[in-house]
């Protein structure tokens, strides 16, 4: 499931929370600004066995049936996925 | 209830009277008196309280600090090394705003290894976002382990409170003791109710992470929240007056000030010895008074631009030096007078580091030497001008 991004990002001070605790899943920002390449899936490769979606250490990548899906807004791009597809069908770009 | 206890039993009585849900601590001298009659009390089952035993002060705190994220009131206790072994989860438990209460004796820190009183643990510490007091006998030891609970729980306030006592000279000198009735408490102290917590109906994400955007504002919210306590500390006395019938007198406690020519400002049990001293010089003609600073966290400002306003000349008594600059307690001090632009000379005395006696003579040379010569750094008693 991909993280539940609020549409309402307000960094004001009133709507800071006074204490760190607030309603669980709300997140004001995507995180991947560090990643300096991406992977791409060459989906004519790609035979759905599903290893990029089992090894992925962040959990961006989702299985649509038999294709799998990267999240690029959360993806770090440590490059895992690339390593781990026993095709060669995914690449650091 | 009057009964003659040390300050580490007082404190412990007190807590028996707050009664947290979760207590976690380590034994660690002078400090351990509390740990084994809180351990007692629960056994005995005169204090409902789980006693969680940890294996290090750093799992200590960072129990106390679960314990109130759950929701429920918290105690530890600590000294010294093991205070600075908690050091990581000071900053933790004041971000989050867990309003955790320690009692820390007060004892100086190795090396060379020591386990006599001085102040330079929990002064080291003092950025760490806790509300610090100084308790000067044992029965505002008790009283401190109960008001205490009241301010850090605040709803304005939700900070830490660590409540400091002068090593041996505090925790381990027996003295007759007040022991508020428990009906009474129960009325001056409410339950802790908080939403800073676990809630199984509505799912939360607590002690979360801020990023340059937000961290800031939290940092100001913490400081905010020590303005607050100001009023706070004044309602929580003022209550407790009428309830116990004993006067407080906020961040700072004076003797003498009003129209003293000459100040000493200190904290906790050597204020005590100070007085008996303004009192004889008092008679002998000259104008001395005394300054006790209760609350390090908040700081008392204007407490003490208002009391050395007029005086010729005022010195710290402080067991703590910050090596390469003065004390911590006059570089606050000092920081008070620039505040107000009060221009008294304010002179530094650093005494009783690992436990050595601050004595009549000490401090009859404090009151005959300040203001003369220019403001400097004095150690006291060790042959070194």
């Amino acid at each position: 499931m991909k993280p539940y991004l609020r549409e309402k990002k307000s960094f004001a001070f009133e709507d800071i929370p006074e204490d760190t605790c607030f309603e669980a899943g709300y997140l004001v920002t995507v995180n991947s600004g560090w990643r300096s390449r991406t992977p791409q899936i060459d989906n004519e490769k790609c035979i759905g066995c599903g290893q990029c979606y089992l090894y992925c250490p962040d959990g961006v990548i989702a299985m649509d049936g038999k294709t799998p899906v990267i999240d690029y807004d959360f993806c770090k791009g440590c490059g895992i996925c690339a390593k781990i597809c026993p095709k060669s069908a995914i690449e650091l770009r | 209830m009057k009964r003659f206890l040390s300050g580490d039993e007082a404190f412990a009585e007190g807590i028996r009277l707050a009664c947290p849900d979760v207590i976690s601590a380590y034994p660690i001298t002078p400090q351990t008196v509390v740990v084994e009659r809180l351990s007692e009390m629960v056994e005995d089952g005169s204090l409902d309280s789980e006693f969680i035993h940890v294996e290090s002060e750093h799992s200590a705190l960072s129990c106390a600090i679960g314990a109130s994220a759950a929701g429920v009131r918290t105690f530890t206790a600590t000294s010294s090394q093991g205070l600075l072994y908690m050091a990581e989860g000071l900053p933790y438990a004041a971000g989050g705003r867990f309003p955790v209460v320690m009692m820390n004796a007060n004892r100086a820190t190795a090396l060379p290894w020591n386990i006599y009183g001085d102040q330079r643990d929990s002064l080291a510490l003092l950025d760490t976002g806790w509300i610090q007091e100084y308790a000067a006998d044992a029965q505002e030891a008790l009283d401190m382990a109960v008001m205490s609970y009241y301010i850090a729980e605040h709803r304005d306030v939700s900070t830490p409170f660590m409540v400091n006592l002068d090593g041996f000279v505090l925790t381990h000198t027996y003295e007759n003791v007040d022991i508020p009735d428990r009906e009474r408490v129960r009325e001056f102290l409410p339950p802790y109710e908080t939403e800073n917590c676990f809630d199984f109906e509505h799912p939360k994400n607590i002690g979360f992470s801020a990023g340059p955007e937000t961290n800031f504002i939290f940092k100001y919210k913490e400081h905010r929240a020590f303005e607050r306590a100001i009023h706070v500390i004044k309602e929580a006395e003022r209550r407790f007056g009428e309830l116990f019938g004993r006067k407080y007198t906020g961040l700072a406690e004076e003797y003498l000030t009003e129209d003293a020519d000459y100040v000493i400002i200190t904290l906790g049990t050597a204020a005590g010895l100070c007085r008996t001293i303004a009192d004889e010089l008092r008679r002998e003609g000259v104008k001395a008074g005394v300054l006790r600073i209760r609350y390090m966290r908040p700081f008392p400002n204007e407490e003490i631009a208002r009391a050395l306003k007029n005086a010729k000349a005022a010195a710290v008594l402080e067991k703590d030096i910050s090596f390469g600059n003065a004390g911590t307690v006059y570089v606050n001090v000092a920081a008070a007078l620039q505040w107000a632009g009060v221009s008294t000379p304010l002179y530094d005395f650093v005494g009783g580091l690992g436990g050595k006696d601050i004595t009549h003579a000490d401090i009859r040379n404090i009151y005959e030497s300040m203001g003369k010569g220019a403001p400097r750094v004095t150690f006291m008693g060790i042959g070194v001008e």
